[in-house]
């Protein structure tokens, strides 16, 4: 299925929850949806028959400014259909539901994405930093962040 | 080094070599070091070329050891971030003195690439433990690896074993 065919049908499943369809960037054309429904939205797309999305390629976050972003780029070994979703969230309040129970693969890129960017994956089991120290604070990816002066007593500028 | 000199003919001397005990400890030393790899990052992989049988790093007498407790050096080879700085310190507390440091890449020499953007980067292993030999190059060549382990050694074979305190004592 194309993109824009997997848009027309979950557009009459889901209404709403699935904001917009967008085509006139340079990069793959990608389906917004709204965070809320998210999980549910995955769960038909892994498992109803026309879909099956059984590979989450990759799982990635953004910093855009007021909001934070996550994309999900999937896969499907069956039908050989690939899919870009797009998901926001206000930066004070970022709240995403977590697909780790949809895709094993998500659990570790849902720890990246909550290291370095801040995403608060909701119903994550493990959500715990991955790549900086547990004690570290702040998000590093972050526009907005500044690196801490001492980490451990340890000088962090040059 | 002396001693061995003395042993291109033996017999003159009636099999008596005469040296100092520190000389051959030193000689010993400086040529088995067994090492601690602390490999983080590119230059790791640089090491690898070195261990390998174009290079053959253990011709030098070394051995790799897995563990802190039989190391006479560790080998601090690449981007040292500051999750595992605190490892690093926790490991070079475990060796047995005598102990020393080699610093690999710029990174860890300095930060490297990270100097100034890399807000997770330790700007230099020196900032936690003392370095002996430091060896530039982002990675260095393995003849860059073999003259630092050559400083090393020689830097082994220099060091004074007995009356330390006396002899500092006398350099003041
Ligand atoms: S000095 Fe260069 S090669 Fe070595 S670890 Fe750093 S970036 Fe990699």
């Amino acid at each position: 299925m194309l993109p824009n065919e997997i848009y027309d049908t979950l557009k009459t499943e889901f209404g709403d929850a699935v904001i917009e369809y967008n085509d006139q960037q340079p990069t793959d054309s990608f389906i917004l949806i709204g965070a809320d429904n998210l999980f549910d939205i995955c769960h038909t797309l892994r498992d109803k028959d026309a879909f099956l999305f059984d590979y989450l390629m990759c799982l990635t976050a953004m910093d855009l400014g007021e909001n934070v972003g996550v994309v999900y780029h999937l896969y499907s070994m069956t039908h050989k259909h690939r899919l870009v979703l797009k998901v926001t969230a206000p930066k004070t309040d970022p709240k995403i539901p977590s697909v780790e129970m949809i895709w094993r693969t998500a659990d570790w890129h849902e720890r990246e994405a909550f290291d370095l960017i801040g995403v608060n994956f909701e119903g994550h089991r493990n959500l715990i930093r991955i790549l900086c120290p547990y004690d570290w604070e702040g998000h590093a990816l972050r526009k907005d962040y500044v690196a801490p002066e001492y980490y451990h007593n340890m000088k962090v500028s040059y | 080094m002396g001693l061995l000199d003395r042993l291109d003919d033996p017999y003159e001397g009636g099999g008596i070599i005469l040296g100092k005990v520190e000389d051959l400890l030193n000689w010993g030393r400086s040529k088995s070091d067994w090492y601690l790899h602390f490999g983080l990052a590119c230059c790791a992989i640089e090491f690898m070329a070195m261990n390998a049988s174009h290079f053959d790093f253990m011709r030098f007498g070394t051995i790799p050891r897995t563990s802190p407790r039989q190391a006479d050096f560790i080998m601090v080879t690449g981007t040292v971030t500051f999750k595992m700085a605190d490892r690093i310190k926790i490991l070079y507390e475990q060796m047995a003195e005598p102990k020393y440091v080699i610093s690999v890449g710029s990174c860890s020499n300095c930060g490297g690439p990270y100097w100034e953007h890399g807000y997770h980067v330790l700007k230099g292993v020196d900032r936690i433990i003392p370095v002996d030999v430091y060896i530039p190059g982002c990675p260095p060549r393995p003849e860059a690896f073999e003259e630092g382990m050559m400083l090393l050694q020689k830097k082994i074979s220099h060091q004074a074993i007995f009356n330390k305190r006396k002899r500092l004592e006398s350099e003041v």
